[in-house]
C-alpha cells in the first residue's frame, strides 16, 4: 500500500500524484517506470516515473484518465492509497553528452520526458524541448521544462499556445537551423511514429519511450512485445526506450488496440 | 535414510501393521480411483477437478503399501519424503501425524499431492510395478493427509511459531523453490525474508497453475503455515531493481537464495506471431489466474476466444487449453509437433483435457498466423510433421513434410517453453555472477553460485522444470547454506 501525499489536476483528465515509495524514489533513474495497481481486483498499469524526491521518499506520477483503471487512479485523493506500486522497472535512459538534444513530448508524455530533460541538461547537453498538445490547456509542466531547457518550443494543433502545428513541425524547425545530435520522444505512439519518420529523413539518432500494454512488467508475460529491427523485444525488460528508427510503430499501434 | 523422522520403520506400531496382513492380501486390493467432477459440469466453472479421496478410501489405499524394507519410492522423490512413514500413519488412522511426516521434508505437501508427476517419480518406483499391478497412489495419499491436516485446528499438528535466532537470510521469489528453501531455513532457526516481485505470494503456483488443478486457497494455507514458522513475506519488491544484492548484503543478510523463476516466455519467431489474439501461455494464465480476468468485478481484461489453438504439449499447454474451455471456447485445440507419445504433459492432464473435449492435433506445427484488417488473428497455418530419429531429448524428432493445413482460429496461446528471467542475472553481471549461454545462473552441486553465499535454484537454474524439482533445489540449497553458516 502506497500513500498518495499530493494531488494536482493538470487538466480535467490529467492528474499528478505524488506517492510514498521510498525504495523506488532512491533507486529510480530517468526512463524507469513502475507498475501500479488500484484496488484488490485492479489491473496492473505501467506508468513512467516523472520525478522523485529521495528526502521525502516519494515519486511523482502523471496519469491520464483514458480507461476504467486510469479513471479509478485519477479519482484518488491525497491521503488515499494505491494498492501496489512496484519498480523501478525497465532500463534507464542512456544519458551522456551528445551535444544538442531535442526532447519532444506530446500530451502526458511530457511528464516522463521531464527527468530526461533534466538529466540531459546536467550531462552538459544543449537541450531544446518541444512540447505539443491539442490545445493550450493540455500543455503540462511547461515551467519545469523551461527551468531545465535551453529553449522551449510549444506547438498546439489549434494555435492557442506557441506555434500552430504539430510536434514534427517544431522538431523540424530546430533540425533546419542547427545541428541536432539526438532526439528523445515520448508521447502517443502515432506522434512518436511521425517524429521517427522525420528524424530518419534527417538521419538524426532518435530514442522513443514505448508505452505498450503490460501485465506483470517484469518480463514474464510478453504482452508488451514489439518488433525492433525485425526482432521481437519486450518493452518491460528490453526497453522501454528503443532506437525509434528500428521500431515497427504500425504493429505497436495495432497491438495497443487489443482490448479496445 | 530417515534417521530423524517421527515415523521410523522399526517403530512397534509399524511392525504390527506389517504383520497384520500378508502381501498377497494387500496386493489383492485394487488401486483407489480419484473422484472427479463430471467433465460437462467442470468446464462451466473453475472448481477443482480432482475431488480428493475419502478417509475410508485413504486407509484402504494405504493398506496396499507393503512397507518395503528398502522403499524405492523414496528414491524417486526429489525431496526424499519418508513415504512409507506417512502412508502407514494414514493406514493406522493418524492422518495428522502423516501430515507432520510430510512436513519434515516438504514445505508444500498439499501442492505436491496435486501437481507432482508422481507417475514419473515416487509411484514409478513402486514395487507393485514388478507384479504387473498399479502402484500405490502415493500422490492421492499425500494430498489426503495434507488436506486433512489443513482442516484441523493448527495447534493439533503444527509446531508453534518459531522465534528466529540465527542469521538473516533473503529469498528472491516466492514460488516453489523459494518457499521450500524458506521453510527449511526457518525450521533451522534462521530469520528468513522472502521478496516477491508480484503483488501475490506463491509465484507460478498462483499465476500459472489454474484454480481447477490447484486452488489458490490451498497455496495460501501452505504459505500461512510458513508464516507461522516465522518466515516473513514482502511483496512488490524486485530484487535487482527496487533493492540491489549489495543492499541486501549491507542490510545484514548473510545468505541469499535466488529463485526468480523462468520469466521470459518463448515465441517461435514465425510470421504473424504479434497479431492481436496471439499470446504466451504466461500472459493468458496470468490474466486469468492472478488477475481474475473474466470474473465479474475484476478489472483486467482477457480475450475470450471461440476457436482457440494452444501450441505445445506440456502441462502449461494443458492448463491453457482447459482454461480456454472454461472461458467459453467452442473449440479448443492442442497443436503439438510430435505425437502424443512424446508429449511432456502428465498423462492425467492429457486425459482430463480429452474428457473435457479438447481436440488434439498432434504432428502439426504452426508456420504462420494470418489476421484480418484490424490485426486480429484469424488463421493458423500448420505444417504436417512426421516422426524421425530421436533427438537430443531422446524423443523422436518432428520432421516437416511440406504439407500444410489452415485452421480458423481467433485466439492462439503459445506454450512452447520459457527462458530464465533476465532481471537478476543482468543486475549481477558486474558482480561476477556466472550465467550460462541460455541465461540460467550456474551453480555447483550445493546450489551455490560463483558469488559466495549467493545460492540459486528452480527454473532460474534449470531453465524450465517442475514444481517438485524446484522444491528439491530449495531443500538442497538450504542444507548447503546452513552447513556453510554453521561451520
Amino acid at each position: 500500500m502506497n500513500k498518495i501525499v499530493e494531488k494536482e489536476h493538470f487538466s480535467e483528465n490529467v492528474v499528478k500524484l505524488v506517492v510514498e515509495a521510498p525504495l523506488i524514489a532512491a533507486s529510480r533513474r530517468p526512463g524507469h517506470f513502475v507498475i501500479v495497481r488500484c484496488g484488490e481486483h485492479g489491473e496492473r498499469i505501467p506508468l513512467t516515473i516523472a520525478d522523485s524526491d529521495t528526502a521525502r521518499g516519494t515519486i511523482t506520477l502523471v496519469i491520464q484518465a483514458i480507461g476504467d483503471s486510469t479513471r479509478k487512479i485519477c479519482a484518488l485523493e491525497a491521503g488515499d492509497f494505491l494498492t501496489d506500486v512496484v519498480g523501478p522497472l525497465g532500463k534507464a535512459t542512456d544519458i551522456q553528452k551528445f551535444g544538442t538534444v531535442v526532447c519532444c513530448g506530446g500530451g502526458v508524455g511530457v511528464a516522463p520526458l521531464l527527468p530526461i530533460i533534466k538529466a540531459m541538461k546536467q550531462a552538459g547537453n544543449r537541450v531544446v524541448s518541444v512540447l505539443a498538445a491539442r490545445t493550450a490547456d493540455l500543455i503540462i509542466l511547461e515551467p519545469q521544462v523551461r527551468e531545465h531547457s535551453d529553449e522551449v518550443i510549444i506547438m498546439t494543433d489549434d494555435g492557442s499556445a506557441g506555434t500552430k502545428g504539430l510536434v514534427t513541425n517544431g522538431v523540424e524547425s530546430v533540425i533546419n537551423r542547427e545541428k541536432v545530435d539526438m532526439v528523445v520522444t515520448i508521447g502517443p505512439a502515432i506522434m512518436m511514429k511521425f517524429v521517427s519518420l522525420l528524424t530518419k529523413k534527417y538521419e538524426v539518432p532518435t530514442v522513443a519511450s514505448l508505452n505498450t500494454i503490460m501485465v506483470d512488467g517484469t518480463g514474464m508475460c510478453g504482452a508488451c512485445r514489439v518488433t525492433v529491427g525485425g526482432k521481437t523485444k519486450f518493452v518491460c525488460v528490453d526497453g522501454p526506450e528503443f532506437d525509434a528508427h528500428e521500431v515497427d510503430f504500425d504493429e505497436m499501434i495495432m497491438r495497443l488496440r487489443a482490448y479496445n | 535414510m530417515h534417521n530423524n523422522t517421527i515415523a521410523p520403520r522399526d517403530a512397534e506400531w509399524r511392525e504390527q501393521l506389517r504383520k497384520a496382513m500378508t502381501a498377497k492380501q494387500r496386493t489383492a486390493i485394487p488401486r483407489v480411483k480419484m473422484p472427479e467432477l463430471d467433465p460437462a459440469y467442470r468446464i462451466t466453472c473453475n472448481d477443482e477437478v480432482n475431488q480428493g479421496i475419502s478417509a475410508e478410501q485413504a486407509v484402504t489405499e494405504a493398506t496396499r503399501c507393503l512397507d518395503c524394507p528398502d522403499p524405492q519410492c523414496v528414491t524417486g522423490c526429489p525431496v526424499g519424503i519418508n513415504i512409507p512413514g506417512f502412508v502407514k500413519n494414514i493406514q493406522r488412522g493418524e492422518p495428522l501425524t502423516a501430515a507432520a511426516v510430510l512436513k519434515e521434508t516438504s514445505a508444500l505437501p498439499a501442492v505436491c499431492g496435486r501437481v507432482c508427476p508422481q507417475e514419473k517419480q515416487c509411484e514409478s518406483r513402486c514395487i507393485y510395478h514388478k507384479m504387473g499391478k498399479e502402484p500405490v497412489a502415493i500422490g492421492y495419499l499425500e494430498r489426503f493427509a495434507a488436506d486433512f491436516a489443513a482442516m484441523a485446528p493448527e495447534n493439533d499438528w503444527q509446531s508453534p511459531a518459531a522465534v528466529p535466532v540465527k542469521a538473516k537470510i533473503a529469498v528472491v521469489g516466492s514460488g516453489p523453490a523459494g518457499l521450500s528453501f524458506a521453510g527449511d531455513m526457518a525450521k533451522r532457526g534462521y530469520a528468513v525474508t522472502v521478496y516477491e516481485a508480484l503483488h501475490e505470494i506463491g509465484g507460478v503456483l498462483k499465476y500459472g497453475i489454474p484454480e481447477f488443478r490447484l486452488p489458490n486457497s490451498i497455496v495460501d494455507k501452505e504459505i500461512d503455515s510458513l508464516r507461522r514458522l516465522g518466515v516473513e513475506f514482502v511483496n512488490d519488491i524486485v530484487i535487482g531493481k527496487t533493492l540491489t544484492y549489495d543492499q541486501l548484503v549491507a542490510a545484514g543478510f548473510k545468505g541469499v537464495f535466488v529463485a526468480s523463476g523462468a520469466g521470459l516466455p518463448r515465441f517461435m519467431g514465425i510470421p504473424g506471431e504479434n497479431l492481436i489474439g496471439v499470446m504466451s501461455s504466461n500472459e493468458y494464465l496470468t490474466r486469468v489466474n492472478l488477475m481474475g480476468a473474466g470474473r465479474p468485478g475484476w478489472d483486467t481484461p482477457v480475450k475470450k476466444g471461440h476457436r482457440v489453438a494452444v501450441v505445445g504439449g506440456g502441462n502449461t499447454a494443458m492448463d491453457s487449453v482447459r482454461t480456454a474451455l472454461r472461458m467459453g471456447a467452442d473449440e479448443a485445440y492442442i497443436i503439438y509437433r510430435r505425437s502424443e507419445a512424446e508429449m511432456p504433459a502428465r498423462v492425467e492432464e492429457v486425459h482430463h483435457a480429452k474428457q473435457e473435449g479438447v481436440k488434439f492435433m498432434c504432428l502439426y506445427n504452426p508456420v504462420e498466423y494470418k489476421g484480418d484488417e484490424k490485426g486480429c488473428v484469424t488463421t493458423a497455418v500448420l505444417e504436417r510433421m512426421e516422426l524421425g530419429e530421436p533427438d537430443a531429448s531422446g524423443r523422436r524428432s518432428p520432421v516437416p513434410t511440406g504439407e500444410y493445413v489452415e485452421l480458423p482460429v481467433d485466439e492462439v496461446i503459445v506454450s512452447v517453453g520459457v527462458s530464465p528471467n533476465p532481471l537478476i542475472p543482468n543486475s549481477l553481471s558486474g558482480e561476477g555472477l556466472n550465467v550460462s549461454r541460455k541465461g540460467t545462473i550456474e551453480v555447483g552441486d550445493n546450489m551455490e553460485s560463483s558469488i559466495p553465499m549467493l545460492f540459486a535454484g528452480g527454473d532460474i537454474v534449470r531453465g524450465g522444470a517442475t514444481v517438485i524439482l524446484a522444491m528439491g533445489d530449495g531443500r538442497k540449497a538450504a542444507q548447503a547454506m546452513a552447513e556453510k553458516l554453521e561451520v
